[in-house]
Order: structure tokens, then sequence, then C-alpha cells
């Protein structure tokens, strides 16, 4: 399958009109792999939230503790102080299940992406800024351009442009690896076998904490990217990373 | 479709059935060697398989992180539970003088222990944290008999695989596998803090677990089973918590 973007990109002769491939296989099979994933690890997560929506700092917290802040929502547990009169139902068990089933299917399709990212030159060429895309001139300018919702030339529909490279590289290379981490801290096997993963953090309370706060970033991140798809034509850009191919013209529609 | 050609479909074909084959043999070998959990079946069997069998090979030799004292946190918490029953009362107000803990199964000297026959052995203290699924989580100390002591004293079996616990409230029970049961830092508590364990937190015994989040740490323990099937108990899933929607290994 990757050499149908190889044939179509080497291929200048074609017309104009014609349908390119804008994203590899492995790179749309992963993308659909992972947004399942955050997705069910979304909702499962916010499930699990919800039997303690009270958040601490440093190694213990619990109902006799101080915490640094609560979530305003009613609990699944008649243990936690709400303020509300009713209880929710348990989800913990299915949520913490999927949670991890999730987990891991997200976190080996992630291997594979970022292995064949470096082997396919993906992650040199579209991902990484250009030499001449380091400096504050060009990168204000980017921004200004996305402020004033200015469409991008034709030639971007090919490649990622600064502020995708650096919201996708963010994402890929400290986000993704921080919920991780966090998450594994909180895991009390896991950090008999690797103390230092909870330690780093200050503690297992802390851990959770930053989880959540990266989830919150996690989600924000795809609120802005859904955002941008629908300003930058929604049914093309799905496509394209549905089938891999967007054709020009379409996009000057 | 012109793209792919014969040879391509036919290297394709041969490495999913490599692939098919390779699942397969690691299956076998996996199941061998105990990495598989009772609760393996169903959409979730995948997460949960990948989960405990990376746990056992990376936590073989793994000690559970221990505090200092200073950490251990005041107040005590008392988790909510299930009303008491009225057999446990009877006991209660006897001072638990009668608390029996039975154990059978795969053993070579069935055996019934008072609590003063358990605090005659040799015990061990650690301060640890004890985490819910829920989020929550305290430190305290807990002192016990190790669960491994109990195992020699009645002479468990060399092929014994699970050592399955059982609350006197008749729907908590759940099991461990034998590394987990012999591991040093297993113990049947019976004294917090420095003192007796109280009712609310599993007095007078309770199995501590400090590797696995709380509710493997049943409350309320009376009875052992060495086994090396969990067919035999409920439903066939390790414990009380899959039949409960929950995981049956809590490392996680």
């Amino acid at each position: 399958m990757g050499d149908i973007a190889w044939v179509s990109s080497s291929a200048s002769a074609i017309p104009a009109a014609t349908v390119r491939a804008r994203h590899s296989a492995l790179v749309r099979i992963t993308h659909w792999i992972a947004t399942l994933c955050f997705l069910a690890l979304l909702v499962s997560g916010v499930e699990i939230l919800i039997s303690h929506p009270r958040f601490y700092w440093g190694e213990t917290g619990n109902i006799n503790t101080a915490p640094l802040f609560k979530i305003p929502i009613p609990s699944s547990r008649a243990l936690v102080p709400t303020g509300y009169g009713y209880v929710l139902p348990d989800q913990n068990g299915w949520s913490r299940y999927l949670h991890f089933q999730a987990a891991w299917i997200v976190v080996l399709t992630g291997i594979l992406y970022i292995l064949s990212s470096l082997l396919t030159g993906h992650l040199q060429k579209n991902l990484i800024p250009r030499k001449a895309d380091f400096s504050w001139r060009v990168f204000s300018h980017a921004i200004a351009e996305h402020v004033r919702f200015t469409r991008p030339p034709a030639a971007e529909a090919w490649s990622y442009n600064l502020l995708q490279r650096i919201a996708y590289l963010f994402v890929i290379l400290i986000l993704f690896p921080l919920v991780i981490w966090t998450g594994l801290a909180m895991s009390p096997a896991f950090v008999s076998a690797v103390p230092t993963a909870v330690t780093a953090f200050g503690g297992q309370q802390s851990a959770r904490t930053i989880h959540f706060f990266v989830t919150v970033a996690l989600l924000l991140f795809l609120l802005i990217h859904v955002g941008m798809i629908v300003l930058a034509g929604f049914w093309s850009r799905t496509r394209a990373m549905i089938t891999g191919r967007a054709g020009t013209q379409m996009e000057r529609t | 479709m012109s793209h792919l050609s014969r040879r391509k479909l036919i290297t394709s074909g041969l490495a999913a059935a490599a692939g098919v084959t390779g699942l397969g043999a690691a299956a076998t070998i996996a199941q061998k060697n105990g990495l598989i959990p009772p609760d393996h079946g169903g959409i979730y069997g995948l997460g949960e398989t990948l989960t405990y069998a990376s746990h056992r090979l990376l936590t073989k030799h793994s000690l559970a992180r221990e505090f200092s004292r200073s950490q251990i946190s005041q107040p005590p918490l008392a988790n909510e539970m299930a009303p008491l029953k009225e057999s446990f009362k009877r006991l209660q107000a006897g001072g638990f003088a009668d608390w029996r803990l039975s154990v059978d199964g795969m053993v070579a000297r069935p055996a019934s222990f008072s609590l003063a026959e358990l605090k005659s052995y040799p015990s061990r203290s650690q301060i640890t944290q004890l985490a819910c699924e829920e989020g929550w989580s305290y430190i305290a100390e807990w002192i016990g008999v190790p669960l491994s002591h109990v195992l020699e004293t009645v002479g468990a079996h060399s092929k014994a695989r699970y050592v399955v616990y059982f609350s006197i409230d008749s729907n908590w029970w759940d099991s461990l596998d034998i590394d987990e049961a012999h591991h040093p830092q297993t113990l049947l508590a019976y004294g917090m803090n420095r003192g007796e364990l109280p009712v609310g937190n599993g007095g007078p015994l309770r199995m501590r677990v400090p590797r696995q989040l709380g509710y493997k740490s049943v409350k309320f323990i009376n009875q052992l089973t060495v086994t090396d099937n969990l067919k035999e108990f409920g439903k066939g899933l390790g414990s009380a918590s899959p039949e409960a929607g929950y995981a049956w290994y809590a490392g996680i």
C-alpha cells in the first residue's frame, strides 16, 4: 500500500485536477486507531474520575485530606462528599478494563507509528519544522495567518504547515509519553519495579493530577484539531485521512 | 488495486499466517508460564492478558515501595463497607477469641489457626500505600504474618498455582497466583499503625497485597484454599471481582 503514495507523488505529469496521495496508509490506519483509542480512554477515564472527583498533590490523598481542587460533579461513591444528594451508578469495572485495553492498543500503535515515521522519513519530512522555519518571524507570521483564517496555499494540502508540525510533535513527543508515564506511575505493581516512575512526580497522587491535566491538554488539542479541519474543509480533509487522497481542485472550491 | 502486485498479496498472506501461528505459540508459552489471567476471556481479554503477563515478568522480584513512619496518613482512613453480619458481630463481642482461619485444599496438613497462633508466628511489619481503584490512597503500617509462612506451615503442594481467600462475608473472596502469595510483602495482617487492626480496616484479619490495588486486600479473612485450578471457584474467573465486572489482576 505504501507504494501508492510513492507512485502518485512522483508522477508530476498528471493533470492538476487529479487526486494525489495525501497520507500514507500507515499514517491513516494509525491515525484512526489512535482516534478510537483516545475516545475510549477519554470516556472510561471520565467514568473512573467520577468515582473520586478530587485531586491531590504528593503521595496520598483521600476524603480525610484537603484536596488540591475538586471537580464539582456528583460521584459514583457515597463516601465522597460532593454536595449532591445522590450517588451515580458505579461504572468503574468495564471502564478500567476498557481503559487499559485501549491504552495497550494505542501504545503499540504509537510505537509502530514512530518506528515507521523514522524509517520512511515521515518524521523528518513532514513533522520536524524545516530549517527555514526556525525563526521568530516565520513563526509569528504563521500565527497571524492562522488568526486571520487566511486560506492556506494549495501546496499546504500536501504537507503540514509550521503550526501543525509544532502541535503534532508536541502531542506525539510530549503529551502522549507523559500521559502514559503518569498512568504507569499510578500502578502499584509497575512502580514496585520502577520506583522512579512515581517519585519523579513527587508521589502517586501528583502523578494522578498530572494525568488529568495532560488529558485536558489532549482534549484541547482534539477540539482545536477538529476545529481546524472544519475550517479547512471537513469532508475533503476527512476523506484524505480515510482514502489517502486529496484533490487540489477540491481545496480551492 | 493494480498497485497490489501478486507478490505483495502472497507476502502479506504469508506474514498474516506467520502472525497467527506466532500468536498461537505465544499463547501456549504464556499459558505454561502462568502469564494468562483467569478472566482472560471476553472482549477485554487482550488488554488484561498483556497487563498481567508483562507485570508478571517485570515484577518477578520487585518489592512494593515502603515509606517512613512520618508518612503514615493521619487520621487513618476506613473505607465504606457492607454492613457487618450477625456471625461477625458475635465473634467481635467475644474479642475475636473464637476467630479461626482455616486452611485447606492442596496442603499436606489442613489446619485451623486462632489469631493467637497467627500472632505467635514470625511477624513482618511494613509501611506501604493502599491505593484504591477509585483514585484515593493512604499510607499505613501493616503488621502480620507473611502468607508464605502459613503456606509452609500447612505444607502447600509444590504444584499449587493459586491461593483462594475468603472473607467471613461470603460475597467476598479473591485469589492470588502462587508468586504473589509467596511474595515477602503479602501478609495476613492483624495489626495496623502499632495497634490491633481496626474492624473498619478489615480487622481482625485482612489479606494485605501491597503490589496490587486495595480491592485485592480483602477484609475479614477466615479461610484459605490452596489450588491449581480456579475453575472450581464461583464462576471460574478467579475471584468475586470479575463477577462484579472488575479485573482479577489489580496491579494497575
